[in-house]
């Protein structure tokens, strides 16, 4: 039986000062995560300081928003959808949503891209992803 | 610095409470407080050493301090890493007291989040203001039981374990629950019951998730001399210790938890090793919950998890490891969503052979409490503590 994601009311992410570039991107359609300078690796959740050397010499740059599913569950709620840990094509693991989809049929390790869903309150959107 | 020998745990209350619709949270920590001291044989004065979290009403400890007229205080600690915290503080209360900072110690917690019609589980919320993970995690649906039905997704997903063998851990806790006069879920289930009931977040059935519960739990931790004096049976601390786990900015390895690290450093304080536990009080928020920290422990080789619980092996007088012999939060009560002080509380009981007869583990001399706070599949803390009867 086939259980279809609902186009459920996401909540509006809540800005703040340093995260707000990533966010304007978002409204401008681009999914940017964030690069250690210091060690040329990739970061998610974004930041403006290295999770790998603490410096501020990190800087956010465009992913392909491609990526393959890590885990996932099944909220069987009234509006049924899918939390899940994608990992990122760059390497990251973002903790994130599967959508427009037939919950029923993901599967870890399943190959997905990235689609941008509008929030409540005019909020900017979020980056979720769907299979490819 | 070692704390090993350097306090013992004198008084331990649980509330029989498991909805408190006619106490605040102040007056239940108050209660919890009195029982424990009671318990020691001890009173308020007594108390020079206060340890709270977050789940005490006001500023750190000083608004239940105060409600419960603690004037000796001279030591304070209100570290607050969730249901695990109080698992800590017993170690905590030990370098206090080590350290001349205290001498008599009182660790509580006490909640209402079933009175208060609290949705524990299953909606997304926030610990406070400003948490900068927050915005890219509460739009995702990021709940209790999605972050911890992720890792069990995942856990399937690497070593093929099975929903019929998360079951034989709520089976084990039912079992042990059926001879609790308070648990709220007194009554024995099969593995068949469990993988039958409703689907919450796949693969986390209804039953593999924990009660929601009021009421709480009070400890009392003493130096040496004074637990001497005391007429209660002696249950010396022999190791405790506390780690965290981030996802290291997208580097996260849903297969294996803080207890790794906690586990190993308490484990080398105590000088003892995962064979020589004879009961083991687990936290038991999911099945999941339990499966990992039986890994990270040491109990089982990591992967292999599942077989070790299936067939009753965590079922007191049946298998090799008897766990949560009160019922656990699985079946017994999780007050105020934090399941750290019911562990210790168990694992005191059954080191002073004061467990219920069907489940007291003959002649019970070594005992663990561990425990995980914050989101298993997010970011988390854990704490393991050792404890020996004297």
């Amino acid at each position: 039986m086939a259980t279809p994601a609902a186009n459920r009311a996401i909540p509006a992410p809540k800005e703040d000062p340093t995260t707000k570039p990533f966010w304007d991107a978002a409204r401008a359609g681009k999914f940017l995560i964030g690069l250690c300078k210091d060690t040329g690796k990739h970061f998610w959740y974004p930041r403006g300081c290295s999770p790998f050397t603490l410096s501020n010499n990190v800087e956010l740059v465009e992913a392909k928003g491609t990526g393959t599913i890590y885990s996932l569950t099944v909220m069987r709620s009234k509006e049924p959808h899918a939390p899940a840990y994608v990992e990122l094509d760059e390497g990251p693991r973002m903790f994130t949503n599967i959508v427009d989809c037939d919950l029923d049929a993901l599967k870890v390790g399943q190959k997905v891209k990235l689609v941008f869903k509008p929030t409540e309150e005019g909020g900017a959107p979020v980056p979720m992803f769907t299979p490819a | 610095m070692s704390i090993n020998g350097a306090a013992y745990i004198v008084g331990a209350f649980e509330h029989p409470t498991r909805k408190a619709e006619g106490q605040s949270v102040a007056q239940l920590h108050a209660e919890v407080a009195f029982g424990a001291l009671q318990d020691a044989g001890l009173s308020k004065d007594d108390v020079d050493g206060f340890f709270c979290t977050g789940a005490a009403p006001g500023l750190g400890p000083i608004n239940q301090a105060d409600y419960m007229g603690l004037t000796k205080l001279r030591h304070v600690d209100s570290t607050d890493m969730g249901g695990c915290s109080y698992v800590m503080h017993v170690g905590h209360a030990a370098q206090a007291i080590k350290e001349g900072r205290c001498n008599v110690a009182l660790i509580t917690l006490a909640g209402r989040p079933r009175a208060e019609g609290m949705a524990t589980g299953t909606v997304p919320r926030s610990w406070a203001p400003n948490i900068p993970d927050d915005p890219f995690e509460i739009p995702m649906a990021r709940t209790v039981v999605t972050s911890y039905a992720n890792v069990a997704s995942r856990h399937m997903y690497e070593y093929g374990t099975t929903s019929e063998q998360l079951a034989w851990i709520k089976v084990a806790a039912s079992t042990h629950a059926q001879y609790n006069p308070h648990a709220m879920l007194p009554k024995v289930v099969t593995v068949e019951d469990v993988v039958n009931s409703p689907m919450v977040a796949d693969p986390l059935h209804r039953l593999d998730c924990c009660v929601i519960s009021d009421g709480g739990g009070a400890l009392i931790v003493a130096r040496p001399e004074i637990a001497k004096s005391l007429n209660r049976p002696k249950v010396k601390v022999l190791g405790c210790a506390e780690a965290t786990k981030n996802q290291g900015g997208g580097a996260m390895d849903l297969t294996y938890s803080a207890v790794k690290q906690s586990g190993a450093a308490a484990f080398a304080e105590a000088k003892v090793t995962p064979k020589d536990i004879q009961y083991a009080s687990i936290y038991d928020s999911f099945t999941i919950t339990v499966l990992m920290q039986i890994e990270d422990l040491g109990f089982a080789e990591k992967g292999k998890g599942g077989a070790f619980v299936a067939d009753g092996n965590l079922i007191s007088g049946v298998g090799k490891l008897p766990f949560n012999t009160d019922g656990g939060g699985l079946c017994n009560n999780h007050p105020a969503n934090r399941g750290g002080m019911t562990k210790v509380i168990e694992a005191v009981r059954q080191l002073r052979g004061e467990a219920h007869p069907k489940v007291q583990v003959p002649g019970c001399k070594l005992a663990l409490a561990n425990g995980v706070g914050g989101l298993l599949g997010h970011r988390h803390g854990g704490a393991t503590l050792i404890m020996e009867r004297e």
